[in-house]
């Protein structure tokens, strides 16, 4: 890419590798309605680290779910496409919103084009298989992304793919790890065999869920240097959900910002952080302590709690807590995302035309 | 928020050599083969009106150091010695059970997480009202009334005592734990990541809500936390441990202006910084803690270390004061220039 292209211009100039459109998750209990996505739309582009960061119940799980077609009963998708452009097979875009759970076509996109890394390495890898057993067999399930003339991969040469990959995320004697169960491994280790896992088939999309919540923090340091490392060296799309605002500036290029299941705001990283429009995005980066802030001093907060997801606020869904609020419009109609910078979008009345009717 | 930070009041707490030691056992007759030294030799002061925040890894003995401290777990050695509201200074590490539960009162706990730590059987009435119930206060109607007041205390709405648990978000339900432990009129609360389980909107509050129930019920806190930026905030000293050693104890400012121990350097360079311009730090720390049943030789955090040399791996540091008020467990904490060099 020239240097002289801005991030947002060089953002539309790439074709969309995933473009979700509309998005709308339901999960409907016996005590209510959830709509735990409401109208989500978002482009992610190739080498295009998409950051999306919310609080809980800000439906970015479920948008993670959604696309990877793992969402339980009683949740369905009820409205929007989920198109995802394919490099090389017929048809070019297909929806995966469209497609069977089940069906050959997801199972062969699942785990080969589109990986994921979860949250919880411990409950993510089976107990009673070795890590490299797991491993092996997702690269010989998915042996065409290796080998596209159809060529099957014998076990050997997986299990030498397996340690070559150990040793590309960093894991030492992997000659060793590879016959370890996921309770022999540290918490890093077993984050960094969860990464081979999913890098093994060569995903074009790579879904990271939180992936470094659940570690202390200089391995969680360890593991986004890694990650920012074979991010450049593989050029691979990246979706990282998390609800840290410290992990996403360090890690996306693109922000989105979600709350009960809508988002909020989104737009470059740089200007997320440097210049926040949505009073949400503005409240969530003055409440958090800083390392280098005054200490001992009352923090700015978000008054009130999250809704419960039942209870969701009628018009605007964070009117209730924003301190922005114009209680004429905000509490009666749902506003749009709107222009507010270049590439930057703001879901507030405050960037609508006044004379529009709400 | 305008109070005396600890400086010159006299401890509530003085905990010598505190050692907790977990026997490894092997085979059929559970032969002990080893010991995991949870906390290894724990010595600090914590004075009256102070935070003290205990920071470290997992695996460090943070929560090993706070559950001894009242006495969940039953030290290996060391002393806890404690200065009671009548000023007697008692051993809580070696008492007998009978005479601590009075002090029981004194010393309560505030728990990480919100969903387990409540039963959810029990109305908040229940909840909250039970220590005061085990501490001798059977008026069902003095109960209401204490509840009242602690529910609005933390800045719930006395009415919500006869709901459940499960009615309440997060944040709510951390705020109820907090009632819980302030239900006796405690003097020290050790508070064991009290926020690290809540969003980040709702962190700001309880964190706030800490803040001044510190000042206006004269409280003191042992803050045992892993989240540097959440200890930076609310304490006026902090502790660093590692493999179950302090190896940094000083006042706040100084200690994250002036790291004097390669660990607590690190462990705040390890902190993303929430600003896309400042870019993370590739210098950071490689390799991973070591098991504390084999610990390494010399400096525990030598093979992890930059600065290491030959005496690191052979001599084991001692803490020591490097300021006034400012200890290291370092050979080099006076020529390292720690954040300077980064």
């Amino acid at each position: 890419m020239p240097p002289t292209l801005t991030a947002a211009e060089a953002r539309t100039a790439a074709e969309p590798l995933l473009s979700v459109r509309d998005l709308s998750v339901v999960f409907a209990l016996d005590e209510g309605t959830v709509r735990a996505v409401d109208g989500v739309s978002f482009d992610v582009r190739p080498g295009e680290v998409l950051g999306i960061v919310g609080e809980s119940g800000c439906g970015k799980s479920v948008t993670m779910k959604a696309i990877l077609q793992l969402i339980e009963s009683p949740g369905h998708i009820t409205r929007g496409e989920i198109l995802y452009r394919r490099d090389a097979a017929r048809p070019r875009i297909i929806d995966l919103a469209l497609l069977p759970p089940r069906g050959a076509l997801m199972r062969a996109l699942r785990g080969a084009e589109i990986a994921l890394i979860p949250q919880e390495p411990m409950a993510a890898f089976s107990p009673v298989h070795t890590v490299g057993q797991q491993i092996i067999e997702a690269i010989m399930l998915h042996a065409h992304r290796r080998h596209p003339d159809g060529h099957p991969i014998t076990r050997h040469a997986a299990r030498a793919m397996t340690i070559e990959l150990f040793r590309d995320v960093g894991i030492s004697m992997p000659e060793q790890r590879v016959d370890a169960y996921s309770w022999q491994l540290s918490g890093g280790v077993r984050q960094r065999a969860m990464i081979a896992m999913a890098l093994s088939c060569r995903p074009r999309l790579l879904i990271a869920d939180e992936p470094t919540t659940a570690i202390d923090v200089t391995t969680q340091a360890q593991i986004l240097t890694l990650l920012r490392e074979l991010q450049r060296k593989y050029d691979t799309a990246i979706i990282f959900i998390t609800h840290d605002l410290g992990v996403i500036a360090q890690m996306a290029h693109y922000v989105l910002v979600m709350y009960l299941g809508s988002v909020m705001e989104e737009g470059p990283v740089d200007d997320i952080f440097h210049a926040p429009k949505h009073p949400y995005t503005k409240a969530l980066l003055r409440s958090i302590p800083s390392l280098y802030g005054e200490a001992r001093s009352s923090l700015p907060v978000i008054s009130g709690a999250l809704p419960h997801p039942f209870n969701r606020p009628p018009g605007c869904p964070f009117h209730p807590r924003c301190d922005a609020v114009m209680p004429q419009r905000c509490a009666h109609a749902v506003p749009r995302l709107q222009p507010v910078g270049i590439g930057q979008q703001a879901a507030c009345f405050l960037y609508h035309d006044p004379a529009e009717p709400a | 928020m305008n109070r005396v930070p600890g400086g010159n009041t006299p401890p509530l707490l003085d905990v010598r050599g505190l050692r907790k030691y977990f026997p490894i056992t092997r085979g059929f007759f559970r032969r002990v083969v080893g010991h995991v030294r949870a906390v290894d030799d724990v010595s600090f002061i914590v004075r009256q009106g102070e935070a003290l925040g205990l920071v470290g890894e997992s695996g460090c003995g943070k929560t090993t150091v706070s559950r001894s401290i009242l006495r969940a777990i039953e030290p290996t050695a060391g002393q806890v010695l404690y200065h009671t509201r009548v000023g007697q200074v008692v051993d809580l590490a070696s008492m007998p059970g009978a005479e601590l539960k009075p002090l029981r009162r004194e010393i309560q706990m505030i728990f990480q997480d919100p969903f387990g730590s409540l039963n959810p059987r029990m109305t908040l009435l229940d909840n909250v009202g039970e220590p005061l119930l085990v501490n001798g206060i059977r008026s069902r109607r003095e109960r209401v009334e204490r509840v009242a007041e602690l529910l609005r205390l933390v800045g719930l709405r006395p009415e919500f005592m006869n709901r459940f648990p499960h009615a309440f978000s997060g944040g709510q339900r951390q705020r109820i734990g907090i009632a819980r432990a302030l239900a006796t009129g405690p003097r020290l609360v050790v508070a064991d990541e009290p926020v690290s389980a809540l969003d980040v909107s709702v962190q700001a509050q309880v964190l706030n809500l800490l803040l001044e129930l510190q000042s206006r019920l004269h409280l003191t806190f042992i803050f045992v936390a892993h989240d540097l930026s959440v200890v930076r905030h609310i304490c006026d000293r902090v502790a660093v441990m590692y493999v179950g050693q302090l190896v940094e104890l000083g006042a706040t400012e100084a200690v994250f202006a002036r790291p004097c121990h390669p660990y607590t350097a690190a462990l705040m360079r390890a902190v993303p910084v929430p600003d896309p311009r400042v870019a993370s730090s590739d210098a950071m720390l490689q390799g991973e803690v070591p098991n504390p049943a084999a610990p390494p030789s010399g400096c525990y955090f030598h093979p992890r270390c930059r600065f290491a040399e030959d005496r690191c791996r052979r001599e084991a540091p001692l803490l020591r004061e490097v300021r006034p008020g400012h200890f290291a467990r370092c050979h080099f904490a006076e020529e390292l220039s720690l954040l300077q060099g980064v």
